[in-house]
């Protein structure tokens, strides 16, 4: 009492302000509380939620274009897509192109569009082979004027200048960002090559080949530059350079050289890159082709969530796909139907279960209870090879219907790798998943009630219409919203027992990341997936309250 | 109107019609199986009649009367159709013996109350025979396998040798191939390797953090919650795929930079990636139990001087044990069934024991399945009991009564 008769605040025992102390009191517990937590947390973000954003991401992101052909896409957002396909985006996509088939990194990017337009993965594994043509015939000719052009130290002599010259870092840093980008890789630090500033300057093109060239063999491969014989896309660069050089005053390794093809270079054709495509496959010929690689080079895209719904991101927008390719709606749609149907017979066949095991007494119902939790505990392969042995042509359901005489020998039902299967064995599998759900709310309904509307005189049908059932309406929806959140993603049972018909739209995630590998489109249907599966478990989580789910 | 007592015996019409309806069905299930479908359903009608309501009513003495019926019926099945008539007439003649009395005397009355009306009656009695088919449902599945594995044959299916009850159709060939084949073996010791070491992560790790979850002041817990929870609500499916790139980047990182072993990696990958699905059965279940705990015991505790470390193992821990232990075995059969996670995040070596069945499932079919299902029904059958245990002991601990 001493305390508040002062005119201060009032202290804790230990002289510090009341208020204060408890402040800190509950600061502390909260931090006890969050140390607790906080291992679990960080494991459970780290290995699962990361996981699932960073696989999420994939839907939209799209950056082995801009990878691959890191020049071309520069030129192609500068293209309208309308006129004809200009000469420095010929120019850039070979380079970009040669490169990336150096490296096998253009069949992935084949692979890439052709989920797209069908035909590009063979035209860009045969454009591949086919573009170190001009480049041979270009070195013929360089040939012709000095044998000195073949050897392998020749261009690299050139490149490097004398060992005094200002080195021109900026183009060594921008090709091993690319050529890094491209293959995944980072070159080490101990790979340092950069070309003579000066003959950069001179020769900018070839600079920039032998560059690329440089930073794949030497930085990635960790091969002797020194030694080894360049590109072909070199000699083209070269070739094209000589028309424009002006080698005047340069005096560093092979100066003799240089001045000589500059002098010849009227009988070195400067290289026509639209040519050089049109010569390689026809589609390259085609505005459609280049107009493809311009629609999906942002680093972003829409492109797999439109393929998820069987539409496609064209040049005039997005489209629907041709008739024969739309499956994956049909798909969406029937994993929806048969999910409902399975909800639907899991309270049918849960409800009376349920109702009987809260009003039978205690003793029996627990006996009841283990037919209930015995497919429950019962592993999941261990039930669907159950069905698969029931359902059968020569399974246990056919033979009894046959020995019965129900079902004539050769017309035995087929009642397996179709939805019905599917539908019968993902019941049983998820009925407990209703009935014990419903079996914990009908256990609160107070039998009095149901006795008293009895007294008052209700038929027994008005007793359970109109007094049981809405009150074991909280169950019915909580089980429901758990059978269908599980239903919609299972994979296992379909797979087995549904065979092409009876599949989920799981199945068709599980083949696109194993089989087709077109893993943009397996993380766009998985977002779906998972927005539906995220918007059912908040309603859960507002009808029933995620704290009160329980187990067994 | 008046009530009907104890002494309520049903009329003749009633008894003979009901008989002559058990015989009816019979009829039509025999009839349709030998193209005679109003030929069976007369014959057994008046058949089941005429010796249900017969000996009921001229034989008062309730042992001898239903011995009789039983009997005649086996002998009838047996005279007409042999081997698998007498299996039928076995069934049937035990259930028209029971039947018979148990229509006969007015007992189908006794257990239920005086006033209902037939139609009632009938309905009460119709429930229950749904109910009953629907645990049959639920039940036959697991029960048809358990037979099957025993099968002589490499079929999936009941051989005519297995219905004879001939011993020759029976051998324990899959048993023996399950324990001698080594890709079987193999899979059974990465399930043994695999589950218990996720299993103890989810634990440790699960309970702590349910403890923490547990007190009053915890900012942001519902987020908490709806984080740890996750694992359980997301589709298997995404869970695997997401799984699947993360791993293999951090799988590349640990054989790579870190140089080791690519086995154990593989194991390092699956264990961890089970022990993040294990964790929401673990939370779920020690934090129910924590609802019921009285926190007065903790500050009883530290009042007379006990740590926190010293209160948590001596006070607290005793207690949640049951759930901590339930929830453990909620996370161990996760782990132990579990098949899409570790088909996409595993490789060939750390096969499990459902993946190996799933590929069993989708490629060669051998019924070596079913032995090792039915090993596992043994298994879970020994889970629910413990579980069950559990949870009696628990709810006795914490004084509530047994349910």
């Amino acid at each position: 009492m001493s305390d508040a008769t002062q005119n201060g605040p009032m202290l804790a025992a230990d002289g510090t302000p009341l208020k204060r102390s408890l402040a800190r009191s509950l600061r502390n517990q909260k931090l006890r509380a969050l140390a607790l937590i906080s291992p679990l947390l960080i494991f459970v973000l780290l290995s699962f939620i990361f996981p699932i954003a960073s696989m999420l991401f994939r839907s939209v992101e799209n950056e082995i274009v801009g990878n691959v052909l890191p020049q071309s896409k520069v030129q192609l957002e500068a293209w309208d897509g309308q006129s004809d396909v200009p000469a420095p985006l010929y120019r850039a996509m070979y380079y970009d192109m040669f490169a990336a088939a150096e490296a096998k990194r253009h069949t992935r990017l084949g692979t890439r569009l052709n989920y797209e337009v069908s035909g590009m993965s063979s035209l860009f594994r045969q454009s591949g082979r086919k573009l170190d043509k001009p480049g041979k015939d270009l070195l013929k000719d360089f040939k012709k004027l000095d044998a000195a052009w073949a050897k392998g130290g020749a261009i690299y002599a050139l490149m490097a200048g004398d060992p005094a010259d200002a080195r021109d870092t900026a183009l060594a840093a921008t090709k091993r960002a690319e050529i890094s980008a491209m293959v995944g890789e980072t070159i080490p630090a101990s790979f340092d090559f950069a070309p003579s500033a000066r003959v950069s300057a001179m020769l900018p093109a070839t600079a920039d080949a032998f560059m690329a060239y440089a930073a794949f063999e030497g930085g990635i491969d960790g091969k002797n530059l020194a030694k080894g014989k360049p590109w072909e896309t070199v000699f083209v660069a070269l070739a094209e350079d000589l028309q424009t050089a002006d080698a005047t005053g340069y005096n560093g390794p092979h100066a003799d050289l240089l001045a000589q093809a500059i002098a010849a270079k009227d009988s070195i054709a400067a290289p026509d890159y639209g040519a050089i495509f049109a010569k390689i496959d026809k589609d390259w010929a085609k505005a459609s082709t280049w107009q493809t690689i311009k629609t999906h080079s942002p680093t972003f895209t829409n492109g797999y969530f439109l393929n998820a719904i069987d539409m496609r991101r064209t040049a005039e927008g997005a489209a629907w796909q041709p008739e024969d390719k739309q499956i994956l709606l049909t798909l969406f749609g029937r994993t929806l139907i048969m999910s409902l149907i399975i909800t639907g017979s899991c309270i049918l066949l849960g409800y009376p279960v349920a109702y009987i095991l809260a009003n039978l007494p205690m003793r029996t119902s627990n006996l009841l209870m283990i037919l209930v939790l015995l497919p429950f505990w019962t592993s999941l392969l261990v039930r669907t090879s159950a069905w698969k042995v029931m359902l059968q042509q020569q399974g246990v359901i056919n033979d009894v219907l046959v020995w019965l005489g129900l079902v004539a020998d050769e017309a035995r039902l087929v009642m397996i790798n179709n939805e019905l299967g599917t539908i019968i064995a993902m019941t049983h599998i998820l009925l407990p998943f209703m009935i014990l759900p419903m079996y914990s709310v009908m256990q609160t309904i107070p039998p009095s009630y149901v006795r008293a509307a009895k007294s008052l005189g209700a038929t027994n049908w008005t007793t359970f219409w109109r007094v049981y059932f809405p009150q074991s309406v909280p169950g019915i929806g909580a089980g429901s919203i758990l059978v269908f959140i599980l239903a919609i993603g299972y994979y296992i049972t379909p797979e087995i027992v549904g065979g092409t018909k009876g599949v989920f739209i799981s199945n068709r995630i599980a083949y696109h990341i194993s089989s087709s590998l077109n893993w943009g489109l397996a993380a766009a249907l998985g977002t779906i997936l998972l927005a539906v599966v995220l918007i059912l478990y908040w309603a859960y989580d507002k009808i029933v309250g995620i704290d009160n789910v329980k187990l067994g | 109107m008046g009530f009907i007592t104890s002494n309520f015996r049903p009329t003749k019409g009633f008894v003979f019609a009901m008989m002559a309806a058990a015989g009816a069905f019979l009829g039509m299930l025999v009839g349709l199986a030998n193209n005679q479908l109003i030929g069976g359903i007369a014959v057994l009608a008046a058949y089941s009649a005429v010796l249900g309501g017969g000996v009921f009513y001229m034989a008062p003495h309730k042992r001898l009367g239903q011995a009789v019926i039983f009997a005649a019926t086996l002998a009838l099945g047996y005279v007409t159709m042999a081997g698998g008539g007498a299996v039928l007439g076995l069934i049937y003649g035990a259930f028209l013996a029971w039947f018979a009395y148990w229509i006969g005397t007015g007992e189908y009355r006794t257990s239920l109350l005086p006033y209902l009306t037939p139609g009632q009656v009938l309905w009460h009695y119709s429930f229950r025979l749904i109910c009953a088919s629907i645990f049959i449902f639920l039940i036959t599945p697991i029960l048809v396998v358990l037979p099957l594995s025993f099968n002589a044959e490499d079929f999936f299916t009941f051989t005519p040798e297995m219905l004879r009850l001939d011993p020759e159709g029976y051998s324990l060939k899959h048993y023996r191939d399950f324990f001698t084949n080594n890709e079987w073996q193999r899979s059974f010791q990465n399930s043994l390797i695999i589950a218990p070491i996720a299993t103890i992560i989810s634990v440790s790790l699960g309970t702590l953090a349910a403890i923490g979850l547990s007190q009053s002041h915890v900012p942001g817990r519902r987020a908490i919650m709806a984080i740890l929870i996750s694992p359980m609500i997301v589709p298997l499916i995404i869970s695997a795929t997401g799984m699947f790139f993360f791993y293999s980047q951090i799988g590349n990182i640990l054989e790579d930079s870190l140089g080791f072993n690519k086995d154990f990696v593989g194991y390092v990958k699956v264990i961890l990636a089970h022990a993040v699905l294990g964790v929401p059965f673990v939370i779920i279940t020690v934090t129910a139990t924590l609802v019921g705990f009285d926190r007065s015991l903790t500050r009883a505790a530290a009042n007379m001087g006990a740590d926190p470390v010293t209160t948590f193992f001596r006070v607290q821990m005793p207690l949640i044990l049951p759930g901590v232990i339930s929830g453990g075995l909620f996370a161990f059969i996760t782990s132990f069934d579990e098949v899409v996670v570790v088909l996409f995040v595993g490789s060939a070596s750390q096969k499990t024991l459902p993946w190996q069945m799933f590929t069993g499932l989708r490629e060669q079919i051998s019924p070596t399945i079913l032995a090792v299902a039915t090993i596992l029904v043994v298994i879970s059958i020994g889970l629910l009991t413990t579980v069950e245990l559990l949870r009696r002991r628990s709810e006795r601990l914490r004084g509530m009564s047994p349910g």
